[in-house]
């Protein structure tokens, strides 16, 4: 028997929820109102909430004063960079752990899962050094070497948790209408393994992009993704509300919108699967 | 052999991964190690030398230490008490049926989307600023003394930061715990005449349990290395009254460049975030085997 809900209470549910989720919400509504706002109406006492007269001057000001267009390119490369080959390492070994699982495998695993959980301070003296000697300081290569590999547990334990529920059985029923090894790689596995494939390289992107420490401490100018362009507004830079805004919204805007659509992976992904 | 010829070729497929994994984690913890035990400054190149348990006595020994540890443990504390509570309570309600359900979830779990140094900075600029800051105009409009949030609260107002953008998370995990608890159980509770606390307490949060441990340990392995929030907005200050851990050794390494004493830091919050994660590992691999 389903629960009876009185129109009543769900009326006042939906004004408690609401405005629960307006108010956590609000730092971000907040700043996208004032990246349409001048300098002047941001910072204005009493807040201008709506009825201010709306610009678009702070998007193109960002751009021209500080080439925004190429620290956003610097955070795409490097995200989807150090994704795409993550997933190139992992999906063999996510593949080999799922389907022909030894009993190693757990402990590899369990092994990876306890490199994720090194701080990132215990290595941030020797990569640096190394870094430095290798002239990868400030530099795209160097990001996306570092970051494919603090993600690479996530990655491979991700694609594990999605490859094990791929049924054995359906192998065997293709090699017994006998299909050939490539024919169940490219048939049966591939389109099976495609969405898991597909929600981890979504994740791995958010990550890559939030990331602040690596890309803060190995990164100054050149190759300065969007987290370490933006620390730069922590200076007497950062009075400029308004173009503070208008960075941070063309920072946030894209991911948010990956981050809305992978949610329900977000949970699995983030828990190592200890949580569905 | 079929089964050899797999064995041979699932190991093929693995080795990649494990011998990076391997290389990244051994490499570079066994040099900081080396260095820990180095008196090694990059502004003295060519002075480095043997100096034992010098570097750890020196960090260990040093006040800034036993403040940052405190602060560690607080900010950790902190973020964890108000996400796990405020989680639970947003994800009762967000359990309930309500109108447009589906869009007030995509709103409180937006902010984890949002990168620490954005955060940082517009809660530090907009809202928290003492004089045009929207808590300062909030504060005055009721007839208040608007609050100068990082000079007289840096840590706090750090807590209130870092936990904003992880209640989203704590709210998620604990919500998809939330779905799977069996209606039946807590209707039958309801006609036995149990109320809304004590169906929350004897069915609700034993249900939880599990859920609250991932999150508590999950987080606590990541609020261990804040560190983006708290290097734009206070730079540790003032004073050393928001230096954590991690900081510290920032500091010691990227502006004192002393190799030697960042290291020996960096070798104390390894041994502090692994006692985390043996219990963390422990959860996790309990339910692998299931």
């Amino acid at each position: 028997m389903a629960r009876q809900v009185t129109t009543r209470r769900k009326l006042g549910m939906t004004a408690v929820g609401w405005i629960v989720a307006l108010l956590i919400f609000f730092p971000i509504l907040w700043t996208v109102l004032t990246s349409f706002k001048t300098e002047g109406t941001a910072i204005a006492t009493p807040p201008q909430f709506l009825f201010f007269d709306w610009t678009l001057e702070n998007y193109f000001e960002v751009q021209s004063r500080s080439n925004y267009f190429r620290h956003m390119m610097n955070s795409i490369v490097i995200s989807v960079g150090s994704t795409l080959i993550g997933l190139i390492i992992a999906i063999p070994a996510a593949w080999a752990m799922a389907f022909s699982p030894t009993k190693r495998t757990k402990d590899i695993l369990m092994w990876m899962l306890s490199t994720k959980m090194l701080p990132a301070v215990g290595v941030l003296v020797p990569i640096y050094l190394v870094f430095r000697d290798w002239g990868l300081l400030d530099t795209r290569t160097g990001l996306v070497i570092v970051l494919t590999m603090v993600n690479l547990p996530i990655i491979v334990w991700m694609l594990y948790t999605y490859f094990r529920e791929i049924p054995g059985e359906i192998l065997e029923a293709a090699r017994m209408d006998g299909a050939t090894l490539a024919n169940e790689i490219v048939y049966v596995l591939t389109p099976m393994a495609i969405p898991g494939i597909a929600s981890t390289l979504l994740l791995n992107i958010i990550l890559a992009w939030n990331e602040a420490f690596w890309t803060l401490n190995l990164t100054a100018s050149k190759a300065a993704p969007l987290t370490a362009f933006i620390a730069s507004y922590s200076s007497p830079e950062g009075l400029f509300w308004a173009k503070l805004s208008a960075a941070s919204t063309l920072a946030i805007a894209p991911i948010l919108i990956m981050g809305w659509f992978s949610q329900r992976q977000l949970v699995r992904g983030l828990t190592f699967g200890a949580v569905k | 052999m079929a089964t050899l010829h797999t064995r041979t070729s699932a190991r093929l497929m693995m080795s990649p991964a494990v011998i990076l994994l391997l290389c990244w984690m051994i490499v570079p913890l066994a040099m900081t190690l080396y260095f820990s035990f180095l008196r090694y400054n990059l502004l003295m190149p060519g002075m480095e030398e043997w100096t034992g348990f010098g570097n750890y006595t020196y960090f260990l020994t040093d006040p800034a230490f036993s403040t940052a540890l405190v602060n560690t443990l607080v900010l950790v504390a902190g973020v964890l008490l108000i996400t796990v509570g405020g989680g639970i309570l947003v994800a009762l309600l967000l359990d309930q049926p309500f109108f447009g359900q589906g869009i007030a979830r995509l709103l409180v779990i937006a902010p984890f989307f949002v990168m620490p140094t954005v955060s940082a900075l517009v809660w530090k600029n907009m809202l928290m600023h003492p004089v045009n800051g929207l808590f300062a105009w909030i504060a005055r409009s009721f007839g208040f003394q608007p609050v100068d949030w990082f000079a007289e609260l840096p840590l706090f107002s750090i807590i209130v930061i870092v936990a904003w953008q992880w209640l989203p998370f704590a709210t998620l995990i604990l919500l998809t715990a939330l779905q799977s608890l069996d209606s039946e159980q807590q209707e039958a509770a309801e006609m036995d005449g149990a109320g809304v606390v004590s169906r929350f307490i004897y069915i609700v949060l034993p249900h939880l349990a599990r859920a609250i441990t991932v999150v508590i340990l999950i987080q606590t392995i990541f609020l261990l290395s804040v560190f983006a929030e708290i290097l734009v907005t206070t730079n540790g200050g003032p004073g050393i009254q928001t230096t954590t851990i991690t900081y510290l050794v920032y500091v010691q390494a990227l502006l004192q460049f002393d190799v030697g004493g960042a290291s020996a830091g960096g070798i104390v919050a390894v041994i502090l975030a692994n006692i985390v994660a043996v219990f963390l590992i422990r959860v996790i691999g309990k339910n692998l085997d299931k």
